[in-house]
């Protein structure tokens, strides 16, 4: 048998709570429905297109001085990967780390750490912004897209970058969505300020930050900003990456193109 | 002498209120009003689900974590979830509402509670996802009531305030007006008040806009295309805080707004801004 609560207002209250919690699960239910997330998920390619109406490819992210750098830049998502392969590269300070471009491009590349420190670099100072709304300000040496992309020769048939990241995000994950990884198109990828980063304030980059090697593409949010890069791939179609979305956010909900 | 005249002169007139209905709100106003009511209600929630993925505010460009001038969050106090928000230095028991509240029963650390957030439960992806579509039913909508809003004359002849009605005499006697629930009368409630004229030209040319242009502050992709939103803010984190001050401006406008509503005629009021039609007593000589 049900308790009934004894007093009145004790009765008022929770009816008046029941029906609150089924206004807000009637709303959920609305909200949170496929067809109806349908509709509202027009905005997302609107959104993308006025961005890329209101820029040309070269507009560059704002710029800062050296002395608006943050003192507190957090650090977000995988602070230090625990997969085996990842660690047994960071204890021997990543010297048997390789970067690896492969897919549609015609010279497929291994590099080291320091072949990737020999391409063409661009340090910028630049703003993070999380999705979650907060932002800091850091400079970000690193290898230019453009260099590397130019070095592996990209096929015509190639319309999006893959970054692969080495660490796994969500270990409950079908097997191939474990880990983290992101993608340009190459609009963006192409874009003067998109660098595979290696220094973060003039210091070579921190595991917390992705240590050795993390994508800035600054026009957009802090998930695309891939960490702990593993492997860059050329694709035609993102389809068969991941859950098929473009990155690990995007294949849990969130934009592909981050820029807002 | 005309007769009309003569039978006044004879009969002393007696001043007998009489209802006529006058056109109040064009098609173009009260489409976008409720279009607008639509789209507000929709990014309030959803922009408070979003505020909740970090319930923190700074000024400038970053984020100084140590030292946000608005913050609130949860803690265990004596075995029990309290919630706590600090505003510029001041700090608040805000139990229940903000920094802790209910969940379906359970207490859970959230910024504002499950029943002011869309979806209820924390989401920010789907929050994101209504806030910016109704971002732009809201833009395309505000753009149209503004442009009818110059085109027709509404915002010049109905909205903008008269000599007579910015005398700050006139002003002091509108408020104290207010004050004692008086609400305009006969020829007079033909137009709006000057408080009225002053609140919703606020809204609509100030308040409105600076949602639309803070919330364009805050992505990275515009502020490469307008890094002058960036100058006009004072950073992405003051663009941060002011549309979250302007959020809240607008809801204290709603409260009022609804409040006036109510009490100078709930009726009267809604069939106007459904039908067009509004009532006011006219005062005419008895027959």
């Amino acid at each position: 048998m049900i308790t009934l609560p004894s007093s009145r207002r004790g009765w008022l209250k929770a009816a008046g709570a029941s029906v609150l919690g089924m206004v807000l699960a009637g709303c959920d239910r609305i909200a949170e429905n496929p067809k109806v997330l349908g509709v509202i998920d027009a905005a997302e390619g609107l959104n993308r297109r006025a961005q890329r109406l209101l820029a040309s490819r070269r507009t560059l992210a704002p710029e800062f001085s050296r002395a608006s750098i943050s003192r507190d830049f957090r650090a977000n998502g995988t602070t230090n990967p625990a997969d085996d392969d990842y660690r047994a590269l960071a204890e021997d300070g990543f010297a048997g780390w390789r970067l690896v471009v492969d897919g549609l491009v015609d010279h497929p590349l291994s590099l080291s750490l320091d072949q990737v420190r020999a391409l063409p670099a661009r340090t910028q100072v630049t703003r993070h912004d999380c999705v979650e709304g907060w932002s800091g300000i850091a400079e970000w040496k690193g290898a230019r897209m453009t260099a590397l992309l130019a070095a592996a020769g990209l096929k015509p048939t190639a319309r999006y970058i893959v970054l692969h990241c080495a660490d796994t995000f969500d270990a409950g994950a079908p097997e191939g969505q474990r880990k983290y990884y992101e993608s340009l198109d190459l609009v963006d990828a192409l874009h003067p300020q998109t660098i595979l980063a290696y220094e973060m304030n003039g210091e070579t980059l921190a595991i917390p930050h992705g240590a050795p090697l993390r994508l800035r593409a600054e026009k957009h949010l802090g998930y695309k900003q891939a960490k702990y890069v593993m492997r860059v791939e050329a694709v035609d179609s993102l389809d068969h990456i991941g859950a098929g979305k473009g990155g690990f956010w995007p294949d849990r909900g969130y934009e592909r193109y981050a820029g807002i | 002498m005309t007769e009309a005249v003569a039978t006044a002169i004879a009969s002393p007139r007696v001043a007998r209120p009489r209802k006529v209905l006058v056109r109040r709100h064009s098609l173009a106003v009260r489409l976008t009003h409720w279009v607008n009511v639509l789209s507000l209600t929709f990014l309030l929630l959803s922009g408070l689900q979003i505020f909740n993925a970090h319930p923190a505010l700074y000024w400038g460009n970053a984020s100084t974590f140590a030292d946000p001038w608005l913050a609130t969050g949860g803690g265990v106090q004596g075995g029990r979830l309290v919630g706590q928000t600090m505003i510029a230095g001041w700090h608040f028991d805000t139990t229940g509402f903000l920094g802790a509240s209910r969940v379906h029963g359970v207490w859970q650390v959230r910024g504002f509670p499950a029943w002011l957030t869309l979806p209820s439960e924390k989401y920010l992806a789907v929050g994101r996802r209504y806030h910016f579509f109704f971002a732009w039913l809201f833009v395309i909508n505000g753009a149209i009531y503004l442009a009818s809003g110059l085109l027709s004359g509404h915002l010049r002849r109905d909205l903008l305030p008269t000599r007579d009605q910015l005398n700050p005499r006139h002003v002091w006697h509108e408020i104290v007006e207010h004050a004692r629930l008086r609400f305009a009368k006969g020829e007079e409630a033909r137009r709006y008040n000057v408080l009225q004229k002053g609140a919703y030209l606020g809204v609509a040319l100030v308040l409105l806009p600076l949602m639309v242009l803070t919330g364009m502050t805050m992505s990275p992709s515009l502020d490469a295309s307008f890094p002058w939103l960036l100058t006009l803010f004072g950073g992405r984190q003051s663009a941060r805080s002011i549309h979250f001050i302007c959020a809240n401006l607008i809801v204290a406008f709603v409260i009022v707004h609804l409040a006036m509503v109510v009490l100078s005629g709930l009726w009267n009021n809604i069939r106007s801004m459904i039908t067009g039609r509004y009532a006011i007593e006219v005062e005419e000589p008895a027959p």
